[in-house]
């Protein structure tokens, strides 16, 4: 087990590192100059070259890409040129905004998924769990932007329930927060639930197959008492499996849905960033989300073990 | 049966917090009246990056922060002429090289500090010092001394006689600001305008609160909000759900049908300082032919882009001039819409079925006018290739900086921006200014008619040798709640002047 945890550490940093020389090197290899945008239609070369001394970008690329990645494990993003403000706090900010955006987003798609997707394998041979099927079909064609630009029209435009668009800390007003926060949840969870409900309906379908099952069953258990039993558990893993993969997924999905609910996250603060070739920004950014990523990893190979003996013993 | 009711659990919560979000869902739609009265939501897209538009350019930092936070000596007015501000009244010597500004008595700063004479020095020397990092900065070239005469009287000597300086002075270059106020301009804005920054929500919006110790006629509200949008769109569903009262600079006319038949809203629509330029490199083959570049002006029948593209809002005027300008005049006779005349050209430039590229920004107006553009083109035998490049970024590389283009378009917003377009071979048109570089400075340095009558040669000039396509005048669209009144509906400076607005 300790074994097991140090290599997935080991990864961790590895990949961490690699992701921080691609990142870099992708924003100096995209066209586009910083000094240049500040400065607008307003630059001479004169004012380009001051500006560029200023903004430490007029440095050669490894001196830049050291300041940078020296102070990340510190939590020192560094200072951005465009808006003169330290990074850290700024993306510290944003982040609790994505971070309660996604994590309600999953739980509803949770809980959509799991009843609905058992429901549709334990009655996948009639009309309810067929309907189940093909609206999770549907779903998972949706993109979620569509998804939240319909949810938009019908109920903020036509029947002016919600508001459109817009974000209040929950802290601050919570009522307000709720009634703004419920579209773009929605938008998230929906298509997202429709994905995990199917993944649900195979697992549970695939326990159900399973000899121990028909044990419990000749046993005297009932259907759904023998699944809920002995065949959940063993149906969780493929689905925590997807829900961590999803998770990731969500948090770039929520990029396009904090646009559209302009929403003052994660992904509206990198779109920006990048317009304006805020490069410290960005990299920055994208550090957050591959150390996200990498820390859900992280955290279900532990919850694997958890929840499957063999798992632990194996190692 | 343990995770049966873990699993009823969760569904009870769910079941709670939906219904939480269901009742608030009315409490925050249904305002109180009253309360609305005293403040006011604007919606824009485009939010500063920082607050300091001596060091960054673009309109979305003064467009916040000019004629509300920041104040100068004098204001452009709704028709684009100049008006008193801080300076209560002003004298021009004989020779047109003095003027000696009468400053408003009472006027503080947002920390407390009076305005003086001895801030108009400090002001307009920054400006030239290093510390503004801006081309706009050349404006204050001209000056030559700022004398502090007394507290309220300072005296301004200039090189030579200019009529443009004193319309810049109520543009951002002529903000005043404080010696004891400036330490940090990216996040602090101080002062002497009717409205100080309350709060920045980044990614957001920022909040304006009046000030009690304003000199001049309190605003018409006590709170405005600036909300920045993405796009169009989202600031349209905030105006029909209730969560902003006006959008202003709207920039998709496609939406506004459904407002304009509606009682509830109004829609206004005002001229602006941004011309269309449809830009062709006059360095560069095919474009370095005056005779294609006045082929392709009567191959294009601007009215019809404008109805096309922007819904029929905007004005077509035929030249590099907004209406607002005193120099303005209507242009539109030099190249009438007339392909056959433009087939005749390409003919005698020996440039028949021409392959062009035509490099498009990733702006809404821009897309929308390349496509009409395109076809009229294709029509005289000129086939455009449309090729995108990202707004700003890669445009200003390419094109502006590089040079690295055939035909362009861009929505050139600053104001009197005539002489900084065509005044200079270096700027990425490329227009040989030798036939007007001595006619701009001798009507800037002469009176108030001469400086109308030599522009107007200027300009004239400049459309003859058709060094751009200036495709229409750009809309200052607004679409508002009915009862608000005071919207300031030309955008004649970078300012967007909220002192007036209020309620019915």
């Amino acid at each position: 087990m300790a074994i097991r945890l140090l290599i997935n550490l080991a990864r961790f940093a590895v990949t961490y590192v690699a992701a921080t020389v691609l990142v870099f090197l992708f924003m100096r290899a995209i066209p586009g100059d910083p000094a240049q945008i500040a400065l607008g239609v307003n630059a001479t070369p004169e004012l380009l070259a001051q500006t560029r001394a200023e903004f430490g970008t007029d440095r050669p690329l490894v001196v830049q890409y050291f300041d940078w990645a020296l102070g990340l494990p510190f939590g020192d993003f560094g200072t951005s040129y465009v808006t003169r403000q330290d990074i850290s706090p700024l993306v510290l900010d944003r982040v609790q905004v994505s971070l309660i955006l996604v994590v309600l987003a999953m739980i509803v798609a949770l809980l959509i998924a799991i009843p609905f997707g058992t429901l549709a394998a334990v009655k996948h041979r009639s009309a309810g769990g067929i309907l189940v099927s093909g609206l999770s079909q549907l779903g998972v064609a949706v993109p979620n932007f569509l998804a939240g630009i319909l949810l938009v029209v019908v109920f903020a435009v036509g029947l002016g329930w919600f508001p459109a668009n817009g974000w209040t800390p929950p802290g601050q007003d919570f009522g307000d927060f709720a009634s703004r926060v419920a579209l773009p949840v929605l938008a998230l969870a929906s298509v997202q639930g429709a994905i995990l409900t199917r993944y649900v309906r195979s697992a549970v379908m695939e326990v159900m197959s399973e000899d121990y099952l028909r044990t419990a069953r000749a046993k005297g258990l009932g259907k759904m008492e023998a699944l809920f039993k002995h065949g959940l558990r063993n149906a969780s893993i493929p689905v925590l499996t997807v829900t961590s993969v999803q998770l990731a997924a969500l948090i770039i999905g929520a990029v396009v849905i904090e646009r559209v609910f302009v929403i003052p996250g994660l992904g509206s603060m990198l779109l920006d960033a990048v317009g304006n070739r805020d490069l410290l920004t960005v990299q920055s950014v994208v550090m957050v989300l591959v150390a996200i990523t990498l820390i859900i990893n992280l955290v279900v190979d532990v919850l694997y073990t958890i929840l499957d003996p063999r798992i632990r013993k194996a190692s | 049966m343990r995770s049966n009711k873990k699993f009823g659990l969760a569904a009870a919560v769910l079941a709670g917090a939906l219904s939480l979000t269901a009742c608030n869902a009315g409490a925050g739609s249904s305002a109180s009246p009253e309360a609305q009265q005293d403040s006011v939501t604007v919606a824009l897209t485009g939010e500063p990056v920082n607050l300091d538009f001596t060091t960054t350019a673009g309109a979305a930092i003064p467009q916040a922060l000019m004629s509300n936070v920041y104040e100068g000596l004098v204001e452009i007015d709704q028709e684009g002429k100049i008006q008193p501000l801080l300076a209560e009244s002003w004298e021009l010597s004989d020779d047109r090289k003095t003027y000696t500004f009468k400053l408003r008595e009472g006027a503080k700063f947002s920390n407390g500090e009076p305005f003086t004479a001895e801030d108009v020095k400090f002001s307009i020397e920054r400006v030239q010092s290093d510390e503004w990092v801006s081309s706009l900065k050349s404006k204050m070239d001209v000056v030559d001394a700022v004398n502090v005469l007394s507290d309220t009287e300072v005296e301004v000597v200039l090189k030579q006689p200019s009529n443009a300086w004193l319309f810049d002075m109520g543009t951002l270059v002529g903000a005043m600001f404080d010696p004891s106020g400036v330490d940090d301009l990216a996040n602090t804005a101080i002062g002497t305008g009717p409205y100080t920054i309350e709060a920045w929500n980044r990614g957001q919006s920022i909040e304006l609160a009046a000030r009690d110790d304003y000199w001049g006629e309190k605003p018409g509200v006590e709170t405005a909000t600036l909300r920045y949008f993405a796009d169009a769109v989202a600031t349209t569903n905030a105006l029909q759900s209730g969560d902003v009262d006006v959008v202003y600079n709207m920039q998709a006319p496609e939406l506004l049908s459904s407002f304009e038949s509606n009682d509830k809203f109004q829609v206004l629509e005002g001229t602006s300082n941004g011309e269309i330029v449809l830009s062709m490199n006059n360095k560069e083959a095919p474009f370095d032919d005056v005779r294609v570049r006045q082929a392709v002006m009567h191959a294009i029948d601007r009215q019809a882009v404008v109805d096309t593209a922007w819904n029929g809002y905007g004005t077509v005027v035929g030249g590099p001039v907004p209406p607002t300008d005193p120099y303005f005049e209507d242009l539109n006779d030099v190249y009438p819409y007339d392909p056959a005349k433009a087939k005749e050209l390409l003919k005698e430039a020996g440039a028949e079925n021409l392959d062009i590229t035509f490099t498009v920004p990733t702006r809404p107006y821009a897309t929308a006018v390349s496509e009409i553009v395109v076809s009229q083109l294709a029509e005289v035998g000129i086939n455009a290739k449309i090729e995108s490049a990202e707004f700003p970024a890669v445009w200003l590389d390419q094109v502006f900086t590089k040079h690295d283009y055939q035909m362009s378009v861009v929505l050139a917003v600053e104001s009197r921006d005539v002489l900084a377009m065509f005044n200079n071979p270096d700027y990425y048109l490329g227009y040989d200014n030798s036939k007007i570089k001595d006619a701009a400075a001798k009507a800037d340095a002469s009176d108030e008619a001469g400086y109308a009558a030599g522009m107007k040669d200027v300009v004239r000039t400049i459309v003859d040798d058709a060094a751009a396509d200036v495709l229409f005048i750009f809309p200052n669209i607004v679409v508002a709640d009915a009862k608000v009144t005071g919207i300031p509906a030309n955008s004649v400076t970078e300012a967007l002047d909220l002192t007036n607005i209020g309620w019915k």
